[in-house]
């Protein structure tokens, strides 16, 4: 400890002895300590928001320009799938709610058990979307040089979406430009599945933690932070599903 | 300014509300899968981005704990979600206006 900090608090004993270990010395209380953190983890937040915001922007732009076409690629989507994994989400923000809830009352079984299903919820839902995207693969739309028509321009053709929808097919230079739509879907979910994966490793290192008592001792930042976290990025998803799969069906 | 005027008593949230909300997240859920079965026409996106909209709220408030917090964490959450608004309309207005009165 520098020389200044023990005179302006009298001994180093006395200093130490009068706060938890883990406030910092910067800070005048526990509460101040946690506030500024708290204000600092909702300043990422909105950058966060800004960086989806614009994928959003760009998304119900081109939804405007090519909406014929952004209809159509909407139509490959598979709602019980999204629905499924929308509750899955929900589910996984309500079990890290009560994480926080056990860090904050001490509890250390509840906190490794709530957050071992956080981390398995995580899971869950990063396999359906495996489902989903290999789908896609297999039906040749994801954007490249792979990358087939055939489901706009004869939709016939695959008979399970053209029994829901009763698309008609797109004129060919309407059509290219569902490639546009997969674009934006891979982007979007992309980096939202990017976050979850990050997620899921901060989870997997807060449950190893946890385990040790890490935060049922009173500092439950960390905790309460990465619930911010993780409740962010459901909500990120309940507008992706809300914009991908359920806003064209009737279109 | 660095006195305790500035600090709260940090309040711990239940499982009552936890649970009192998820069940509002899946009932807002299901109401959002179902209203995109029923043929709306141009209210349909607006049905759903509103729903999601509550949903997100609900997050906001009592997941995310902004509705127990500080001033300064709800004054931050709501000019952040203005700005983004505000870039959003903007961008939108620019869009919609650049062709006006070529056609």
């Amino acid at each position: 400890m520098p020389d200044n900090h023990a005179i302006a608090h009298g001994t180093d004993d006395a200093a130490h002895a009068e706060h938890p270990p883990y406030l910092r010395h910067h800070f005048n209380s526990a509460a101040q300590q946690a506030d500024a953190t708290n204000f600092a983890m909702w300043l990422f937040l909105l950058t966060e928001v800004m960086f989806f915001g614009g994928l959003f922007t760009a998304y119900l732009i081109y939804r405007n320009w090519y909406y014929p076409a952004f209809v159509a690629g909407s139509h490959q989507l598979n709602v019980v799938w999204g629905t499924t994994n929308t509750v899955v989400l929900i589910l996984s923000s309500f079990t890290m709610a009560m994480g926080v809830w056990c860090a904050e009352t001490r509890r250390r079984r509840g906190l490794v058990l709530c957050l071992s299903l956080t981390f398995l919820f995580g899971l869950v839902f990063l396999g359906i979307k495996t489902v989903e995207y290999r789908e896609k693969i297999e039906m040749h739309h994801v954007p490249g040089f792979h990358y087939s028509l055939q489901s706009f321009l004869d939709p016939e053709s695959n008979s399970e979406v053209y029994n829901e929808y009763h698309d008609k097919p797109l004129a060919p230079d309407m059509a290219v430009h569902t490639e546009l739509y997969f674009s934006l879907y891979f982007l979007m979910t992309g980096m939202h599945a990017l976050h979850m994966i990050i997620g899921i490793g901060i989870l997997g290192f807060m449950i190893w933690r946890a385990r040790a008592g890490a935060y049922t001792s009173g500092h439950v930042t960390f905790v309460e932070n990465f619930g911010l976290y993780w409740h962010f990025v459901d909500i990120i998803w309940i507008y992706l599903f809300a914009l991908l799969y359920l806003i064209s069906r009737h279109q | 300014m660095m006195s305790e005027a500035n600090e709260h008593a940090h309040t711990i949230v239940g499982p009552k509300v936890y649970i009192a909300i998820l069940f509002a997240l899946l009932v807002g859920t299901a109401l959002t899968v179902w209203a995109s079965f029923v043929d709306l026409g141009p209210w349909n996106p607006v049905i759903a981005l509103a729903i999601a909209t509550s949903k997100a709220l609900l997050v906001v408030l009592f997941f995310m704990g902004v509705k127990y917090s500080s001033k300064m964490t709800k004054l931050t959450v709501f000019s952040g979600i203005f700005m983004f608004l505000v870039l959003i309309s903007m961008t939108l207005t620019d869009y919609i206006s650049r062709a006006w009165g070529s056609w």
